[in-house]
């Protein structure tokens, strides 16, 4: 039997399927399709300290192989999470990852506080990578000083793992990567959904009330695999890969590219009983190519023939 | 709790250049659903349409007594909607479900009235059934662009529901909008004895009929319960975008998901906006 575990820091997961944050409701929400305890982590919708009430519709729309979303973080504020959703969570025994968002730092620094005297809370993933709303969390990781300055911040107010979440929107993802390294990050989640909207030619307005939107799904995947095997080169700290996984292949590819973990999302949408096909995919896959242990397998891309031909940074 | 079955097309029956109904042998669902509930419905393996698409469950077929599958009424729209038009028997559509809030019945001496505009229809064979099944005096109100699009006549009909048609071409029952011949319905229950004017009003189409429907139905001081469609990603609660406006107490708004508060509200509670 594969040991299918992998490390994100202190934190052991059982395996390193995770489910996304915003792609998986509050995880009760799929309680009667999967076992929570089954994943290697449900990773919660993000959360600020009070209730939003999100964009209007329309809130998604469809594009080739993707779609794009802009919810606009609706959610109930972590006071009601912790009384409304952790003690099912608990008592289903998933492994928690709460995904912070924060208009100014001191609103991170306390959603930290109140999560880190929480019971069953088991990881922090810091949400400043939403490309959808104006006052979030965005300006924080459009930024190193900014990045830096948050993860530092929420590092000296708790002892969960921290994971910022990064987003692709920027120029150089691995110097986001180096930054939250340095300010004490237990490792990165990338990557969040590409800026991105679609117009309806007919009316000439956006398909989305937002205007503007994040771009997931398949179509995303090469540049995801990019960006991971890119930060994974830059720290030491693990990786945590996403964008556009729908198969055990995909997973496959992000671990090799140097992912130790991996988040599902918009795939969960599609089809909600996808993590045991995933996972049994995995072991089939460990078993042909008699691998012991899926961490065996992260970061093994074999470049030795084809390193000339990489030009970045 | 759902269930996903790679559904076998029984047939395709077309019933214009639009409109057709996919028949799904998927008796896991159609032996679970309830009147009003949903499934969530891709055709085919690929990534481009990635995302599934919410169809009312239109009819649960039986065969020599045992649930056989079900039938979806679809009209041809968007990408999905058409290559569901193309399916041929034997084809596979991955199919979700039951997924919802299914709508809430009512016994006599109540009556009830169904309001389908359009493709609208859909989940109204299934709740004339079981409104038959309790004997329950049922009516349907049912409007399209014209004749050619009024489906299932006999199907209701031969069932015992009393149907008042509408298009807006005047090709076949009244010309206008179906709420003309409700809302004179409505009036006239108001004005008769007390015995006969128990009555609850279903309603699916499109939301500013569902608003219209929803207000003739207070004005008049009856219950209503609207089946809405949004923009849906998953189905299932995870995704959030299928939200729509619920009046709080404090005269605001909130939005809930219409995939699991819903898809039936009632008609009062619903903040048409």
């Amino acid at each position: 039997m594969s040991d299918l575990s992998v490390q994100i820091g202190p934190l052991t997961l059982a395996n390193p399927l995770m489910a996304a944050s915003g792609c998986f409701g509050y995880g009760v929400e799929y309680a009667g399709a999967v076992d929570l305890s089954t994943l290697g982590a449900v990773v919660s919708k993000g959360l600020f300290l009070k209730p939003r009430e999100g964009h209007p519709p329309e809130r998604i729309v469809e594009t080739p192989s993707g779609m794009l979303n802009a919810i606009g973080l609706q959610g109930i504020g972590v006071h009601r999470y912790i009384a409304e959703k952790l003690p099912e969570l608990r008592e289903r025994r998933a492994t928690n990852v709460i995904n912070i968002c924060g208009s100014t730092l001191d609103e991170y620094v306390e959603l930290a506080r109140i999560l880190s005297d929480a019971d069953g809370v088991h990881a922090l993933e810091l949400n400043i990578s939403c490309p959808n709303i104006k006052e979030g969390g965005i300006t924080f990781g459009c930024s190193l000083n900014g990045t830096f300055d948050v993860v530092s911040a929420v590092r000296k107010v708790t002892h969960l793992p921290v994971i910022p979440k990064l987003t692709p929107n920027v120029t150089d993802v691995a110097s986001f990567a180096r930054a939250s390294e340095e300010a004490g990050a237990d490792a990165v989640s990338l990557v969040n959904t590409f800026l991105a909207m679609a117009i309806d030619v007919e009316t000439r307005r956006p398909k989305l009330s937002n205007v503007v939107g994040g771009l997931s799904g398949p179509a995303i995947r090469p540049i995801a695999v990019r960006m991971v095997y890119e930060c994974q080169r830059a720290v030491k700290i693990p990786v945590i890969g996403m964008g556009g996984i729908a198969s055990a292949r995909d997973v496959l590819e992000f671990l090799i590219a140097g992912a130790t973990a991996v988040q599902i999302g918009t795939a969960n949408f599609v089809d909600p009983f996808i993590w045991s096909k995933v996972l049994n995919g995995i072991r089939d896959y460990l078993q042909r190519h008699d691998v012991a242990r899926v961490a065996d397998l992260v970061g093994t891309i074999d470049t030795s023939s084809r390193e000339k031909q990489w030009t970045s940074s | 709790m759902p269930v996903d079955v790679e559904a076998r097309v029984i047939r395709n029956t077309r019933l214009s250049s639009d409109y057709n109904v996919i028949a799904l042998a998927a008796p896991e669902i159609a032996g679970a659903v309830e009147p009003g509930q949903f499934v969530m419905v891709k055709p085919g393996r690929g990534t481009d349409p990635l995302l599934r698409r919410p169809f009312s469950v239109f009819e649960v077929l039986r065969r020599e007594g045992r649930v056989e599958g079900l039938t979806l009424l679809s009209k041809r729209i968007g990408a999905v909607t058409g290559l569901l038009f193309d399916v041929v028997e034997g084809d596979v559509v991955s199919c979700l479900g039951p997924l919802g809030r299914p709508f809430n019945l009512v016994d006599p001496p109540a009556e009830a009235w169904m309001v389908a505009g359009g493709v609208g229809l859909a989940p109204f064979a299934t709740l004339a059934e079981s409104l038959v099944a309790r004997g329950t005096k049922t009516t349907l109100f049912y409007g399209a662009r014209s004749g050619a699009e009024l489906f299932y006549l006999d199907w209701f009909e031969s069932r015992g529901i009393r149907l008042v048609l509408s298009t807006e071409d005047g090709s076949r029952g009244e010309r206008g909008r179906v709420t003309v011949p409700l809302e004179r319905e409505l009036r006239r229950a108001g004005s008769a004895d007390l015995e006969s004017a128990d009555i609850k009003v279903f309603a699916c189409g499109p939301e500013p009929m569902l608003e219209a429907v929803s207000q003739l139905a207070a004005k008049y001081g009856k219950r209503s319960e609207v089946s809405v469609e949004r923009v849906m990603g998953c189905g299932m609660g995870g995704c959030y975008s299928c939200v729509i406006p619920v009046r709080d107490a404090g005269g605001g708004h909130h939005y809930v998901r219409s995939c699991i508060s819903g898809p039936v509200f009632a008609g009062a509670d619903l903040a048409w906006d």
